[in-house]
This record gives structure tokens, sequence and C-alpha cells, in this order.
């Protein structure tokens, strides 16, 4: 059989199956939901009430926990998870020194890096698809599978709101791909596991300082931190794509050229260490 | 184009420069099929830093490298029909060593996937080819290194330093193991700043200092140049002058306090049964200089080492010294 990029992905989920870091993010992505669902218990019985949005439908509908999840964990938390893989991919081949091991067998260095690419975007699927399903979950033992209201006001029913659950977890990934574009990107370039996931995550992070800085409220659209709010879009009725449709092509404006710069300098550069 | 006609590694005009410093200075070597062929230099004259840029791993700063014709730095493709590791062999230390060779053989495709556990059991590491690799020896792991390499059926190997680091056990079998790969009819070209290993196992050597082949051969020519040279003492030194003046295969007879002389290992062995029969007996008759050792430092140390006065190598004799050794 011929080895290709799918060789080099299936195997590089298989080394993920080895690796802590692998259970740090998946665990953190599933207990979580539990623990907003546990605190939401609690809040419950002493009566306190928050005026976040969604925080009154919390008690009414546990589809509401996945949401509001993703309404906190938008900037840091998802995006440290898909950095802790995405910003170790290449990094740990430096670490380990391996990279000399893989790199003279027969399979091209493209094909490596698109599988390793693959793999790491796999992982942050995985992340925020366990996340959302244990929250629904979560949630609905705690409020029940419910009826969840929109942004707009209007009411929809459980299993509509279920799939605008996963419809927005789908339009969050969006932006979590350019977080792992910028993952892929530092791994490369810093050759560090641990510079390249504390980078990932200063880089969202910056991204929302700059969104809160005076005078620059112009740039909002357009930062990367902002289309972490996309899917929000889906909530409204009638849904609101502009949201939605300005995420794809700024993120993809931040995406691709951090995807391309990864490759270049995987594909040129000297395997000296090791 | 067989296998005869293109050399399993042309290395032409190589240059690595990192900024100031040229690491690999204007190398040129030649493995032709068959051969066990010595890459010899002290650590840091540039021995890895080619063996990287023949694996492609590096992109030469100028010069080119062809194995069996082809360049590794266009295509993975130019290392079918090669195999072997830079500096320790490495592997992801939390899987084991079966999964370690196990992904390697998928990367390499075809039927590699299935010798796995024939290569294990070559390298003797059956017993613990379930442990992982992070717990292993450093004998292990170079042991591990080999047999990624057989998973690929080379007919070249490429070997950075294989006994370094080992015990002297170790170093007796990765001898052993080279030999016998050699046997089976693979070229091998390995590196080493051990002057015995190489001459033990090898046919042909280049040695390199500081980025530069001071020399380039047979190990056989090398050692005759090592020691051509002798002193003699004799109880009649001017009938020893006489018989030695006219004694084939002895040149360059100089008088002195000691006699000098000139001459391959064989002929100086006749000179001294001719020096018997006429009358001459022998007080001393040893090299001069060099042993295979002080020429090796004397190339790679030596302020004058690019100046020693070597043979050029004589035409093709694969695996000469191997066979009789």
């Amino acid at each position: 059989m011929k080895p290709g990029v799918r060789t080099v992905f299936r195997w590089e989920l298989a080394k993920l199956r080895r690796q802590k870091r692998t259970y740090l993010g998946l665990g953190a992505s599933a207990i979580v939901p539990i623990l907003f669902v546990v605190a939401i218990h609690f809040r419950h019985h002493h009566g306190r009430g928050d005026n976040f949005a969604f925080s009154s439908y919390l008690d009414r509908s546990g589809l509401a926990v996945p949401l509001v999840i993703l309404l906190f964990g938008a900037v840091w938390m998802f995006p440290l998870i898909t950095a802790l893989v995405a910003g170790d991919i290449f990094a740990s081949e430096d670490h380990n020194g391996t990279l000399k091991t893989i790199l003279t067998r027969s399979l091209e260095r493209w094909q490596i890096f698109a599988g390793k690419g693959l793999a790491a975007i796999a992982y942050a699927i995985v992340a925020i698809l366990i996340d959302g399903t244990v929250a629904v979950i979560a949630g609905s033992i705690q409020s029940g599978f419910h009826s969840l209201q929109t942004l707009s006001g209007t009411i929809v029913s459980a299993p509509k709101a279920l799939e605008l659950v996963y419809v927005s977890l789908l339009v969050y990934l969006i932006p979590i791909l350019t977080i792992a574009a910028i993952g892929l990107l530092l791994s490369a370039v810093t050759r560090n596991s641990a510079a390249a996931v504390v980078g990932t995550l200063m880089v969202s992070l910056l991204f929302q300082l700059i969104g809160i800085l005076p005078g620059l409220g112009g740039a909002q659209p357009y930062l990367l931190s902002t289309q972490f709010n996309a899917w929000q879009g889906l909530l409204r009725t009638p849904i609101d794509w502009s949201p939605i449709i300005r995420a794809a092509w700024v993120c993809a404006l931040y995406g691709i050229p951090s995807l391309g710069a990864a490759y270049l300098v995987f594909l040129r550069r000297d395997v000296a260490g090791g | 184009m067989s296998n005869t006609a293109v050399p399993p590694v042309e290395v032409r005009g190589l240059v690595k420069r990192y900024g100031e410093l040229t690491a690999v200075d204007g190398v040129d070597i030649t493995v032709r099929t068959g051969d066990v062929y010595g890459y010899l230099g002290p650590n840091g004259a540039g021995k890895t830093t080619s063996l990287r840029m023949m694996l492609g791993l590096i992109r030469p700063t100028a010069g080119s490298v062809r194995l069996f014709g082809r360049d590794p730095t266009e295509s993975v493709t130019a290392l079918e029909g090669v195999a072997g590791f830079v500096e320790a062999p490495t592997f992801y230390p939390y899987l084991t060593g079966r999964r370690n060779l196990e992904l390697l053989a998928a990367f390499d495709g075809g039927d590699a996937p299935g010798r796995v556990p024939d290569v294990l059991e070559r390298v003797e590491l059956s017993h613990r080819a379930g442990d992982r690799v992070g717990g292993y020896s450093h004998g292990m792991r170079q042991r591990l290194g080999i047999a990624a390499a057989l998973l690929r059926e080379p007919r070249l190997l490429l070997l950075d330093e294989p006994a370094t680091g080992l015990d002297p056990g170790g170093m007796r079998d990765m001898r052993l193991l080279v030999k016998q790969l050699a046997r089976q009819g693979i070229t091998i070209m390995l590196s080493s700043h051990l002057l015995a290993e190489v001459e033990d196992v090898c046919n042909r050597v280049a040695i390199i200092r500081t980025g530069r082949i001071v020399y380039e051969g047979e190990i056989a020519d090398l050692k005759r140049t090592a020691g051509m040279t002798y002193r003699l003492s004799t109880t009649d030194d001017a009938r020893a002058l006489e018989v030695a003046g006219a004694q084939p295969g002895i040149e360059d007879v100089q008088p002195g306090p000691m006699i000098t002389l000139t001459g391959e290992a064989d002929a100086v062995a006749q000179l001294s049964r001719a020096l018997v029969e006429a009358g001459a007996l022998i007080r001393s008759l040893a090299p001069q200089s060099a042993t295979l050792e002080d020429l090796f430092f004397s190339l790679t140390e030596g302020q004058g080492g690019e100046d020693f006065a070597v043979p050029s190598a004589p035409p093709e004799e694969p695996l000469a010294a191997v066979k009789a050794s």
C-alpha cells in the first residue's frame, strides 16, 4: 500500500491517543459543562440570579447550557484546548528529535504537514463536539430537555434548539480552525511546544484586548475575537447570516496566510537537531 | 540505469554554511556498489551535517548529492532503497518499540509492515518490543535504529556513528552486524570518529577535517602509506646498504646512524631474509612513523593535513578489506 496523507493522519491520531495532553484537553471539554451544571444547581438553591445572555434560560432549558459555555469559553478555553495539540504537533517532533526519523521514510514533507494539520483540526472538532454533547446531556438532566427562547425572544422547540446548538458549534469552529492554523504556524516556527501553546492563546487574548481599546471600535468586526460570537446570529429570528459570513472571510484572512506560512516553514526548514 | 553504473552515493562540491561558519566545505565522495565506506573524522568535522544533506534533511548551500543518481533535496523518492540514521536514532518515547516500527513501516508503505517481526528478531529486540522506547538503553535504541533502517530493505545504508556510546560488547555486536549486512550485498556508508572501528569493517574511507576531505581512498592504501618508511640497524651497515639497494620493492635507501628505507610490508620482509643471508644481522628493523593512528591524527589535527602525501586510489576493488577480515 502506498503511504499518503491518510497514513500520517491515522498515525497522528494513534500518537495522540498515547499522550497525556490529549486527555487534558478532552477532559476539560467534558468536565467544564459538568462543573457548570453543578454550579447552576447550587446557584438555583441559593436563589441568586445573574444578568448575562441566556442566564435566565439556564433553569428553563438544559439546551441553554452549551450556548452559555460557548459564550464564556469562547475566547480562551477552546483556543487553549485547540492550541494544546496544534501548538505541539510539530514542536513535539523537535522535542523528541523524531522529525529526522519520519522525514527519511517514503513520505514527502507536504504529506507529513497535511496529515499533522488535519489531526490537529480533528482534535479541535472532537473537543468541541464532546463539550457540546456533554453540555446538552448534563444541562438536560439539570434543567430538562425543553424549548429554548432565542435572542429575538421567539421560542423554538427542543429538537429545533438542539439542531441550533450543533450548528452554533459548527459556526464556532470557523474561528477555532483559524486558531489551529496559528497554533500550527507557531509550532513550526518556535519548535517549542510551550512557546507555541502559550503564544497561540496570547494571540487570541490579544485580539480581545485590541477590541476593548478606545478608538479601535471600527476594527471590532474584523478582529478574530469578534468571530467567536458569530454563532449568535443563528439564535435570531430570522437568522442573521451576516456575522457568520463575515466570520468566514475574516477567519480565512487570518487563517490561510498562517497555514501557508506554517507550510513553507515546515517545507523549507533544515532538520539539524535531534 | 543499472546499479553498477550509478554509484549509490555521489557527492560533489558539497557545502553547508551557517552564517560565518562553514560546516562542510566542498566535500566530494563516491561510494561504489558493495563498498563498506568509512567516513572518518573527529567530532565536529562535518560528518553528521554531510549525512543530513545526503538524507535530504538539510539543504546544501552549494554542491550536489545523488543517491543512485537521484537528488534527495527534490523528493523523498530519492531515498528509495536507502535507509539510515543521523546521530542517535530517535523514536517516540511513549510508544513501544514495536509500535514505533509499525509507524515507520506504515510511512514506508509496500510490504514493510509485514517485516516488523523479522527485523526485531534480526536485532535481537523481540523480547523487549512491547516496552516503551522511553525505557530503552542507548544500545537498544541503536539496535532499534538499525531495525527501522532494515524495514526499508535498503540497498544503501547510511549510518552515523553506529557504535558510539555502546559498551565494548555492544560495539562488537554492531561491527558484526555491519559486516553481516555487507555480506548480504548492502552498500554501507558509516561515519565514525574511531579509527579502529572503520579499520575493522570498511574497505574504503574518506577522512574529513574541519569540513574538508583530506583523504579518500582504499583503507589498504592508507595502511601502506602509514607503514612505508622503516629504520634499519645491522651488524654490518655497509653490507646492508648494498643489499637493500639491490632488493626489489625497496626504495629510497639512505645511510645514517640508522639506515632509512621505504617499501611495502612484504618487500621489507623479503629484505630481512636477504640481509641475514648476506651476513648483515638485524639489530633493529622498525616502521619509522606512522601507525595508521598517527596518520589519522596528522590528517585530522596536524597543520599540514592537506599536504600529506597519499597515493591516489587504485582501481576499484570492492569489499577487499572486508573479505580479508
